[in-house]
């Protein structure tokens, strides 16, 4: 009950704020229509026979759904300095319970993401089955909680001021050395990336082109990333809910 | 209602004893100051008291419970420091919300009505000013009714009206028969709103009684008197005189018996005149207990 009243305040307040939304849902789209837009006649990119329309809308839904998980991290790490961390401490809500809103924040922003695109795309004429969508979104969804680990663990371990550019450079070049943006052909950095959890994400978003879904090696990475950065993430929630901030405050402490 | 005995806490980086082994009960419905310097170990105790931090050794309990059950059972609420308040967000909305978290409440509409701020109910968090979010966090603090409310250093960043306003609603809420613990490092805020005064220096409990007695315990009055030619020398050989000073013609006697000290006084110098005897102000008893090295209290006029 306290949970679920948490999460709907969580979610109104997130869903409020514009700034937020025009960075997180607006950038994604706003990027997505500045180059499908002028090519939405382009049918064939390099000779795969995939539109480009397509091909960046699923890039685009691939790339925002990773940050929009990865940015529940900021939103941790900011309340973490504001002190509301700590006001929520001494409150009854349990510790868990807050961060079960902060992920069920991080999948609606994703959702969110792919909704837009999704609709920009059938307004650019993108035509794909209704299994398709459900394929590609269903393991999507799944190829998201690494990032949600990630996420948690980065708005434990950094302040508010370096999860920013952390954050950001980090989502960038894995989208790059993933083929996020442009296929990565057969060489070694194909070979690396098939163990970052970025590629499977990229990859369950390429099931809109026609790709196949996982392959075991595509379980087995998602899964091992899963349970590292799971358990990564939850000693570091534990340690900094035993003791909410107090570092920090080293220099106020009276 | 709180027993908390003997403890310590190491924090990283070198082991720093910010709190070296306090006792502290409070009875029901007791307004108590916690006063010390920075560095005294006010926040530290508060933390342990509340559960943020497990303490080395010893025990914090509130009626008989552990911090998180009491927490959880809403008999604690507190007004930590230095927080900002969440974005996106009106009054009504945020305090509603701490409210739902509680197994009882006072309702948002009592709450702001007991902090001074019905009028703000409907404002954004981030438009409010700094006096104003300091008010809407004291109202979350209180929101739960709870029997014990805990405020570290609650004024801090107010204005004089702001402080006035703030410390009248505290008085309100103790009224209904609450407890209140507050942090301060000011020591006027200590002498004007709590029964009893803890004082803290280093880590350790160094007084604590009534904020009167603390003051008697020091017990010393201070003479002013303009006299024609004052001799501090001479005039501390005067009954119940323990130390004078000259200033200009105005001779300052610190005395540990004013009544013997004023009669003397007039006695050699029939001429005394613009006389003042004042009670020695908690912030002397404070730095004569603490010893001055760890006193160093606020600049007065930060005030």
């Amino acid at each position: 009950m306290r949970a679920l009243t948490y999460t709907r305040f969580e979610l109104v307040r997130t869903f409020r704020n514009a700034r937020l939304l025009i960075f997180a849902l607006g950038f994604p789209l706003a990027l997505y229509l500045v180059i499908a837009g002028p090519n939405r006649g382009a049918q064939d990119l390099g000779g795969s026979g995939i539109s480009l329309r397509l091909y960046y809308m699923v890039s685009l839904v691939a790339f925002g759904a990773m940050m929009s998980l990865i940015s529940t991290g900021a939103r941790i790490a900011s309340e973490r300095t504001d002190g509301w961390t700590r006001q929520l401490r001494i409150t009854p809500l349990p510790a868990r319970a807050y961060l079960n809103a902060k992920l069920a924040t991080g999948y609606a922003m994703a959702l969110a993401t792919i909704a837009l695109l999704a609709t920009a795309g059938l307004a650019l004429g993108v035509r794909l089955p209704a299994v398709r969508w459900l394929e590609m979104v269903g393991l999507l969804l799944i190829g998201l909680l690494p990032f949600a680990a990630l996420g948690v663990l980065l708005g434990h371990l950094l302040t508010a001021d370096t999860i920013g550019p952390a954050a950001g450079g980090l989502v960038s070049l894995l989208a790059l050395v993933s083929g996020n943006w442009f296929p990565l052909g057969d060489g070694l950095l194909q070979d690396v990336a098939q163990f970052l959890p970025s590629y499977w994400l990229v990859q369950a978003s390429h099931v809109a082109l026609g790709g196949a879904a996982w392959s075991t090696t595509g379980w087995l990475v998602i899964g091992g990333w899963t349970l590292a950065l799971g358990v990564l993430a939850r000693s570091a929630f534990r340690r900094d809910t035993e003791r909410v901030c107090t570092g920090r405050r080293g220099n106020l402490a009276g | 209602m709180l027993r908390d005995v003997a403890k310590r806490f190491r924090t990283p980086g070198g082991v720093v004893h910010a709190v070296r082994g306090v006792d502290l009960t409070i009875a029901p419905g007791e307004t108590i100051a916690l006063l010390g310097p920075n560095g005294a170990g006010k926040s530290t105790t508060i933390d342990m008291l509340l559960g943020l931090v497990p303490p080395d050794r010893g025990t914090a309990s509130v009626r008989g419970r552990a911090p998180r059950e009491a927490v959880d059972d809403g008999l604690v609420g507190a007004m930590l420091q230095a927080g900002t308040l969440i974005r996106d967000v009106s009054v009504r909305e945020l305090v509603a919300l701490v409210a739902a978290l509680y197994p009882r409440s006072l309702g948002v509409e009592k709450a702001l009505e007991l902090v001074g701020i019905p009028e703000l109910a409907g404002r954004k968090t981030q438009k409010l000013s700094g006096g104003q979010a300091q008010r809407v966090r004291f109202a979350l603090a209180l929101v739960a009714d709870p029997e014990l409310l805990v405020l570290d250093e609650p004024t801090v960043g107010m204005d004089v009206e702001s402080r006035r306003a703030f410390w009248a609603s505290m008085r309100a809420f103790a009224a209904r028969g609450r407890t209140v613990l507050f942090a301060t490092h000011y020591l006027e805020e200590a002498d004007s709103y709590a029964d009893r005064a803890v004082l803290m220096a280093n880590g350790a409990v160094v007084a604590a009684a009534p904020t009167s007695e603390i003051r008697a315990r020091v017990g010393r009055r201070t003479i002013r008197a303009t006299l024609d030619a004052p001799d501090p020398k001479a005039l501390l050989a005067l009954p119940g005189v323990a130390a004078t000073e000259r200033r200009g013609d105005v001779l300052v006697a610190s005395c540990t018996d004013s009544d013997a000290a004023i009669r003397a006084l007039l006695e050699a110098h029939p001429e005394a005149r613009d006389i003042e005897i004042a009670s020695t102000g908690l912030e002397d008893a404070f730095v004569e207990l603490t010893g001055a090295d760890a006193a160093e209290p606020e600049p007065a006029g930060a005030r």
